[in-house]
């Protein structure tokens, strides 16, 4: 919790403009009812930190918190630690989502009242994932996780194969298709977060309430099933909730890969493999991972943005690899 | 205690039959004893009563069908130890014996401190307390299927089904796993039923042995009845003496072929 305040804060204070980073945490204690104090910013400085960073900084902290936990609990329900939020689809059929979009709508999607392109990635991502739940239970007879987990292989990849072809017939979007896909957290306002926030606690709940059950179904359906949990139910659930939040933050900040498996991984390192434990460390340390993993791309070729899914795929790819190395030698 | 019958038992996977009408009657605090070369349907007689393989006919327990009750209190009176538990590495001992108290944990809260009590009895009982820390993984193979036992102690359930509860221990340990079974059930007059592959260990422990073959239960009765040379090579396919000893135990000693012996 205590990191998840510093992260914030530091989140709030570094930027390519306005004021001295030290000044900040200053103003952000004089903002406390009660407190008064001297900072120096001024009221413009103020309105760019709360009406550019903060909701940035909030925003990572959903996103992020919202990955890591679906990470776990995808990771819970399918027994698998290498599974990603991503892997039911989401991802795929929000990129197809936005695809879509950025082809019908080329000038920009300004003039609409509502903003289209969070809606389509949305409904992309959910859709992509129902059709892999129905493609996955009508197949297989048992439904067993391994034909869910092979049946979001093959949505995945059709959904991709028909972006492509999208793209290859317009090629003057493909710039546009590509920077969304690579994750953006630069132009968040308070809107993106008012848009995500019912979906994540939500979805976050749900998950939160059946961190014992994971817990059960580690000694495989069978056993679960034997102890009295309603296997087929609980993972439905959890299935539904995960995808719920990570297609909602998709759609609003576009794929940022790797933290639904490294944070979950890093809290299993530290503080055990209980998902009692795991799904509401993973919940926090995820937020405070993202909104830190947000602060290099602001900084390192400004005035442009390194997208931030290019800086958590230069952390997670090392560490993916080395949880498998670890994982190798224990064997 | 706890009395089972099983009516016109049938279980299929696909088109395939691996019970074909299984009849049984096991009286509170019997232990039955499922023999039967590989193949023979004993693991799926025992996974169709836990609710695990699709079945036809009935399983009641106390006079009350086992379909029309929920998930959770089937498990309050059944608890099953497949043959090859699925032990997580990185779980602690006392972290998996807890599992066992699942059915009695409501809705979505926690475990309560009667639940905490009953595992650290269950530890004690079975000599586990000092290993409640340590995680599963580092366990040899007696300390792993003493650790299942007490799972499904925890779960005080007065029906217990055992899948070979002693095919991947060593001689020792395998007496050491049937004998603390055999205390339980006196114990706590646990009606057990259990699948096993050595018939003099079978013969010894149980009360009574049914002999399984293709899905059918083709011999029923105590050990001297069903332990036969000659009912053994037509099931087995195997050439083996039986032999009594004075105090009653049925021991099955297999007979090397004489060519093989004389070359």
């Amino acid at each position: 919790m205590f990191v998840l305040l510093v992260a914030v804060v530091v989140g709030a204070s570094i930027g390519p403009a306005g004021p001295p980073a030290w000044r900040v945490p200053l103003e952000l204690i004089n903002r406390l009812p009660l407190i008064s104090l001297d900072s120096g910013v001024s009221s413009t400085e103020w309105n760019l930190i709360w009406q550019i960073r903060m909701p940035r900084v909030v925003l990572a902290g959903l996103v992020g918190a919202m990955l890591s936990t679906a990470g776990a609990a995808y990771q819970g329900v399918f027994r698998n630690p290498l599974i990603d939020p991503y892997l039911l689809g989401v991802a795929a059929g929000a990129g197809l989502g936005a695809t879509i979009i950025f082809t019908v709508n080329r000038v920009g999607t300004s003039s609409w009242i509502v903003d289209p392109l969070p809606l389509t990635a949305f409904v992309g991502g959910l859709g992509a994932v129902a059709l892999t739940y129905l493609v996955g239970t009508a197949f297989g007879a048992n439904r067993s996780s391994a034909t869910l987990v092979l049946a979001g292989v093959a949505v995945t990849s059709l959904a991709t194969a028909l972006q492509t072809f999208i793209l290859q017939r317009n090629t003057d979007v493909v710039r546009q298709v590509y920077s969304w896909i690579l994750g953006r957290l630069s132009s968040a306002t308070w809107s993106d977060v008012r848009l995500v926030i019912p979906y994540v606690i939500l979805s976050l709940g749900a998950l939160l309430i059946h961190r014992r059950l994971l817990d059960v179904l580690r000694v495989g359906d069978d056993e679960a099933k034997a102890l009295g949990v309603n296997v087929d139910r609980v993972r439905l659930i959890v299935v539904l909730a995960a995808t719920l939040g990570t297609a909602a933050v998709v759609a609003v900040s576009g794929l940022i890969g790797f933290v639904g498996i490294i944070v979950p991984h890093a809290v299993r390192l530290v503080a055990g493999a209980s998902y009692r434990v795991v799904l509401p460390v993973s919940l926090v340390a995820g937020a405070a991972f993202l909104i830190l993993a947000d602060i290099p791309g602001r900084i390192l070729d400004n005035p442009a943005e390194t997208p931030i899914g290019v800086v958590t795929a230069f952390l997670g790819a090392p560490f993916f690899l080395l949880i498998l190395r670890t994982k190798q030698v224990a064997e | 205690m706890t009395s089972l019958k099983i009516k016109s038992l049938s279980v299929k996977y696909g088109r395939h039959e691996a019970v074909r009408d299984f009849e049984e009657n096991v009286r509170p605090g019997e232990w039955l004893c499922l023999i039967g070369p590989n193949g023979a349907g004993k693991s799926s007689v025992l996974r169709a009563i836990v609710g695990l393989a699709p079945h036809t006919g009935s399983v009641t327990i106390d006079d009350t069908p086992v379909k029309s009750r929920s998930v959770r209190r089937r498990a309050q009176l059944v608890a099953y130890v497949p043959q090859v538990p699925l032990l997580p590495d990185s779980m602690t001992v006392h972290e998996y014996v807890l599992l066992g108290r699942n059915p009695y944990v409501l809705g979505f809260s926690n475990e309560s401190r009667e639940d905490f009590m009953m595992v650290e009895e269950v530890l004690r009982r079975l000599d586990l307390v000092g290993y409640s820390r340590r995680e599963l993984s580092s366990l040899s193979g007696g300390e792993r299927q003493r650790v299942v036992i007490a799972r499904a102690l925890a779960q005080e359930a007065p029906l217990l089904l055992l899948d070979e509860p002693t095919s991947a221990l060593d001689i020792g340990h395998q007496q050491q796993a049937l004998e603390l079974v055999d205390r339980m059930r006196r114990e706590h007059g646990l009606t057990v039923v259990s699948a096993m592959h050595d018939l003099t260990l079978a013969g010894l422990y149980s009360d009574r042995l049914s002999l399984m073959h293709q899905g059918v239960v083709v011999a029923s009765g105590p050990a001297e009845s069903v332990l036969k040379a000659d009912t053994l090579a037509e099931f087995y396919g195997v050439s083996a003496t039986v032999h009594t000893d004075g105090d009653g135990t049925v021991v099955v000693i297999p007979k090397r072929s004489d060519t093989a012996r004389g070359s």
